[in-house]
């Protein structure tokens, strides 16, 4: 309206708002606040100007996150959550969608390497104690996005209704049925049904498309609000707030996010699209990795398959539940499983209160915690390892001493973090 | 990185304690290798294609695939219609069988499986889908134990005969008894080869070629778009690393050079 005229509009009858408006952006922001938001949250957001690598994978998950959902939308147009029709409707989507099997492989792809760089973006948040005061929160909510996101995983695999979707499932729901007295009674009400079928198919499609992905979205926004609030941490684990500028109050180790961390991000992405692309294109599959085998028969209620294997982002948790197979005060061993898979991943929550150490970054703490950090990241993934093959006695042995490690890197945090000799903390960033 | 060598060293160790132990536990004899150049040859893709409507497409469906689909590997309607129409009236139906599931169950024990992904099925840890269907439909000998009269060394007691015998002609498997390593006091049969007891139309060669012909339709019919997504990934990737790695990298550069 008022764009092209120099004459100012005089708007009247809007109390605050009633000021000359002499653009559209003028007018957007006397009723919206436009460029508040967008110098909050880029323009005047001061990061510190020592991000490394590590510091890639936030922006990452986010493109991951937009890619899940804008292919997830052009799957649903095409999918049907039909227990007669689940399976053949992702092959229809794979031949005859004009590039549905780009859009399917963007998903399959994007849905493994959201855990990746998930579990990228966690480490980096460990190493650098990003969730030390005043950061608990943020850590708080990525945590809980983490679960989600799991929760996500879980519902989204039965969708293709293979075989590994089914008994997957089936596994997983009837963990349900350990916990005493309502167990049983617990599992049924969840399926929907005596074992996993239509009903089941048809309320993990909704909380698939629906209800994860709304929980998911709110919680990215109070992520990215808490980080805004507090400022960024840094690989120097130091606070830049402390170092001001006295006239302009602005942290002298601080960059504005835009343009220097939009540019450098787009550079993280451009990567990372190459190798996204490498696998959507030449090993969608990724060797049974991101698309299990088993996942191309049809679900078949009637026929158990020999070996049920999670997907890889599940298996340390998987071997978790595997390696308890005692059965302590008399209560079974399947129920100590489930406790131990749940407290290794609610764990995470109690990281920000278990972290004792003077020193937020590992940059400055003793070599000793180098070696507990490596030895902790080993477990974990030989606990990943595990969890793909079938059960075996070796396999089981090390499964519990790597279970062992992992819950004794968390509980003794409170202890070990504090031993050693501690390096000095520089006042300042270290480019 | 003194630390990242020891701890990567530890680990290693330990996965190789556990795989060793794990593949040892993985019964199953060791897959042939299925020749790969067959899945991109359009001659043996065609050919692989009449073998799959004359003798699979009867018990087994593609109910994914349509006839018209063929004109991927060089075919004309016409010449879909003319040779491969066995089941349809149209080339563009699916390639769907009256065997009902129930009745395949009667018949065989298990229904016989639709064939549209198997290739993708197939494949497991000791090989591609490629290979084992390329093993399985090499290894079928006679046993009488069996209903059907056949057995597969691939897969035990399948409940199908073999279908192409009379290209393949008959075998029988020979077995020796051997300890078990891990039991010495119990022995386990060992096959040691097969022995020709009925010569098929087709010499050992010719049935092998005949086979991968097959197995190359299995493949391509398994994801028919898999060459076009190949071609465009090298496309995708060229466009990104060639184009946009460089104009990332000099924005990102030409915005950073004052920070210090």
């Amino acid at each position: 309206m008022a764009a092209g005229k120099k004459e100012p509009v005089v708007v009247t009858g809007l109390g605050a708002l009633d000021k000359p408006a002499s653009g559209l952006l003028t007018w957007v922001d006397q009723r919206f606040p436009l460029m508040e938001n967008w110098k909050t949250h880029l323009s005047e957001y001061y990061a510190p100007k020592n991000f490394n690598f590590w510091y890639f994978f936030g922006s990452l998950a986010m493109l991951v996150l937009v890619i899940q959902i804008v292919t997830g939308i052009f799957l649903v147009m095409h999918y049907k959550p039909d227990a007669a029709k689940a399976f053949e409707s992702v092959e229809y989507i794979m031949r005859e969608v004009p590039w549905g099997w780009l859009v399917r492989y963007m998903h399959s792809t994007g849905a493994s390497m959201f855990f990746v760089v998930i579990y990228l973006h966690m480490f980096r948040g460990l190493i650098y104690g990003s969730y030390r005061k005043p950061r608990e929160l943020i850590w708080v909510f990525g945590v809980m996005i983490f679960l989600c996101l799991m929760g996500e995983a879980f519902f989204g695999y039965l969708l293709p209704w293979g075989q590994m979707s089914y008994w997957g499932a089936q596994v997983i729901v009837n963990l349900a049925s350990a916990i005493p007295v309502i167990g049983p009674d617990l599992a049924i009400w969840v399926r929907g049904d005596f074992v996993v079928g239509d009903a089941t198919l048809n309320r993990f499609f909704s909380f698939h498309v629906i209800a994860l992905p709304l929980v998911l979205l709110g919680l990215v926004a109070a992520h990215i609000l808490a980080l805004h609030e507090v400022g960024s941490n840094n690989p120097d684990g130091i606070d830049i707030k402390e170092n001001k500028d006295p006239k302009t109050g602005i942290p002298v180790d601080g960059i504005p996010f835009h343009p220097y961390y939009t540019v450098h991000d787009i550079f993280g992405v451009v990567v990372f699209l190459m190798v996204f692309s490498a696998i959507v294109f030449f090993a969608p599959e990724m060797g049974g990795y991101f698309l299990e085998y088993n996942n191309f028969i049809p679900a078949d209620p009637l026929k158990t398959p020999a070996h049920i294997a999670p997907v890889w982002y599940f298996t340390p948790y998987y071997s978790i539940l595997r390696a308890m197979v005692w059965n302590f005060f008399w209560i079974d061993a399947k129920v100590w499983g489930v406790v131990a898979m749940g407290a290794s991943t609610v764990i995470f929550f109690f990281l920000p209160w278990l972290d004792r150490s003077p020193v937020r970054s590992i940059r400055y703490r003793p070599t000793l915690h180098i070696y507990i950090y490596a030895t902790f990241v080993v477990a974990f993934l030989i606990l990943g390892y595990l969890g793909t093959l079938p059960p075996s006695p070796v396999g089981e042995l090390v499964s519990q001493i790597c279970t062992v490690i992992y819950f004794a890197f968390f509980l003794g945090m409170p202890w070990w973090s504090r031993w050693g000799q501690f390096k000095p903390v520089p006042a300042r960033l270290t480019m | 990185m003194k630390i990242i060598k020891h701890t990567l060293a530890a680990a290693a160790l330990l996965v190789a304690a556990v795989s060793t132990t794990a593949s040892a536990a993985e019964a199953g004899i060791a897959l042939d290798r299925a020749p790969v150049d067959r899945f991109t040859d359009l001659q043996a893709l065609q050919r692989g294609a009449k073998m799959f409507v004359n003798y699979c497409l009867n018990c087994h469906g593609a109910q994914s695939m349509r006839y018209n689909r063929l004109k991927d590997i060089g075919l004309t309607d016409q010449q879909i219609k003319d040779n491969l129409l066995f089941t349809a009236d149209k080339v563009g139906e699916l390639m769907t069988i009256s065997l009902t599931r129930k009745d395949g169950k009667e018949w065989f024990g298990a229904a016989p499986p639709d064939l549209s992904v198997i290739a993708r099925a197939r494949a497991s840890g000791a090989g591609s889908g490629a290979d084992w269907l390329y093993t399985y439909l090499r290894t079928f000998y006679r046993d009488s134990s069996r209903e059907t009269g056949w057995n597969n060394l691939a897969f035990a007691n399948v409940g199908m005969p073999h279908v192409l015998y009379e290209l393949q002609g008959e075998q029988v498997a020979k077995f020796a008894k051997e300890k078990d390593p891990h039991d010495p006091s119990k022995t386990i049969e060992k096959f040691v080869g097969f022995e020709q007891t009925k010569p098929g139309r087709m010499s050992k060669l010719e049935y092998d070629s005949a086979i991968a012909d097959l197995v190359g339709f299995l493949v391509w019919m398994s994801e028919p778009v898999a060459a076009q997504r190949k071609q465009l990934g090298i496309a995708v990737l060229i466009f990104l690393g060639v184009f946009m790695l460089p104009c990332a990298w000099m924005l990102n550069r030409a915005y950073w050079k004052d920070i210090h």
